[in-house]
């Protein structure tokens, strides 16, 4: 399972990632992207585009499946657990709903050292507790340069928060996934 | 490049076993049910231990265990655990385009009824029944319906009974209101007290509020038409699956069920029991 979190800026980072995945990218993707409240459910088909994998806006009680990246829909949490999706109106998290926090400290617990976590762009400190959950939990944890990114606020907090395991450019992101991802699959072949 | 053999991405399920705080979560909902009767045993793990923590870092301990302790001997500490347990966030006429959808699909369908009877099934605060109160009493419906408000927490129960919300609400649920297809002026329906909105017990006179506990409690009535939005998210399937049962002996054939934006019968037992109305606001028609 892979979580991502962003904010400010997400939008073209996501695109950039997605269009590095190839069709056969099977691992489950997660992806908390700020967004106003009251924003529809046009973020997934704008993806879309740029994806070869598919992308929708994730469903109370949805069972995760591969080779999609699902997107916690505007004014939900959105958290995992015995591999679905589970979606929450609680209070806003560090002022946000849905929360980078809430989905990573659930997929934490859920996956453990089964999850690798990326932290993107971002104004804000969001993800940094979920970033600290995952290494807690024995994940992995990318982060993207500061240095490239659009707001270099939220990579900043989580690189100050946990122990990164890889500070990556976006256009490095894709193809370590991919090679991740074919890794697993030639192990179980071969 | 070690780390990527060590990073296994499995496809979707992960086996677990169990950990400490899983073990403590089990332990203190089993004993609050004792002790109290509350039940909270089948709720969804991860946002059930989300409000558990919440309430172990605002007693200023570190862990569950500690919470138990204290929950168990201080009643107070019960109460806020209970209230960080079961309120959830609400707003008037939420999404306002389930309203909207409301008042041009079913609303024609209640007309026909001579008598319409309303199940709110967890109505947390009671926002959700004023809204729909104001809904069927500009529509020209209210005065044959009767609604039956429930939650499990009594205290929540009683702010819903009182109808006092926050001023500093009213702005986003006048915009609400406005979108959700409100056809007065909103500011009609309540008096400004200081930080408080009151709203005009009129809109009360037909609706029931009573505690209801969904995880135990059994079906009480026949209804038309059932609103459950945004409560079953935080059961694990099995309670849902139980709640649904409950709500389809509580519904007569072509009876509704509004859930919310974000649920879905499509995962459940329940999907050929029901015809999609509105596919989007998930209004649902139980066909057989």
């Amino acid at each position: 399972m892979i979580v991502i979190g962003t904010s400010l800026g997400g939008l073209q980072a996501l695109q950039q990632i997605l269009r590095d995945l190839p069709a056969g990218f099977t691992t489950p993707i997660a992806a908390v992207q700020h967004r106003h409240r009251s924003s529809q459910s046009i973020l997934a088909q704008h993806l879309q585009r740029s994806a070869k994998v598919r992308v929708r806006d994730a469903e109370n009680g949805m069972p995760i499946e591969k080779g999609t990246l699902y997107l916690a829909p505007a004014d939900y949490h959105l958290m995992v657990d015995d591999g679905r999706f589970l979606l929450s109106t609680e209070d806003l998290v560090r002022y946000s709903r849905p929360s980078i926090d809430v989905l990573f400290e659930s997929a934490a617990d859920a996956y453990r050292e089964n999850l690798l976590g990326i932290v993107l762009t971002g104004a804000n400190d969001d993800g940094s507790r979920g970033a600290k959950a995952i290494k807690r939990r024995g994940g992995t944890l990318i982060v993207q340069d500061p240095d490239e990114a659009e707001s270099p606020v939220m990579p900043l907090a989580a690189i100050a928060a946990a122990p990164v395991d890889m500070v990556m450019k976006l256009a490095e992101i894709g193809p370590y996934l991919t090679g991740c991802c074919h890794l697993e699959s030639s192990e179980k072949h071969g | 490049m070690r780390l990527i053999m060590k990073t296994t991405l499995p496809e979707s399920r992960a086996p677990r076993s169990l950990d400490v705080e899983e073990v403590e979560l089990s332990l203190l909902m089993e004993g609050i049910f004792q002790l109290h009767g509350f039940d909270f045993r089948d709720y969804s793990y991860p946002s059930l231990k989300r409000r558990v923590m919440k309430r172990v870092y605002g007693e200023n301990l570190t862990s569950i265990s500690a919470l138990q302790e204290k929950v168990f001997r201080d009643p107070a500490c019960m109460e806020r655990l209970l209230l960080d347990l079961s309120v959830n966030v609400t707003a008037m006429f939420r999404d306002p385009t389930f309203y909207a959808a409301f008042r041009a699909q079913v609303v024609p369908l209640l007309r026909t009824y001579p008598f319409v009877r309303v199940w709110h099934a967890g109505c947390s605060t009671g926002e959700e029944v004023y809204s729909i109160a104001i809904l069927l009493q500009e529509e020209g419906l209210y005065d044959r319906c009767r609604i039956y408000a429930t939650d499990m927490n009594e205290p929540v129960l009683d702010k819903a009974r009182k109808g006092i919300i926050p001023l500093a609400s009213m702005k986003e649920n006048t915009a609400n209101y406005l979108a959700g297809g409100g056809a007065a002026s909103f500011s009609d329906y309540y008096t400004a007290n200081y930080d408080s909105a009151i709203f005009h017990p009129s809109l009360t006179r037909n609706v029931v509020f009573a505690q209801h506990n969904l995880a135990i409690d059994g079906s009480f009535n026949l209804f038309n038409v059932i609103f459950c939005r945004n409560v079953m998210i935080y059961f694990n399937q099995q309670l849902q699956e139980r709640v649904l049962g409950l709500f389809h002996e509580s519904l007569g054939t072509f009876g509704i069920l509004g859930l919310g934006k974000k649920e879905s019968l499509k995962y459940t037992s329940f999907a050929s029991s029901y015809e999609e109305l509105n596919e989007v606001e998930r209004i649902y028609r139980r066909i057989r």
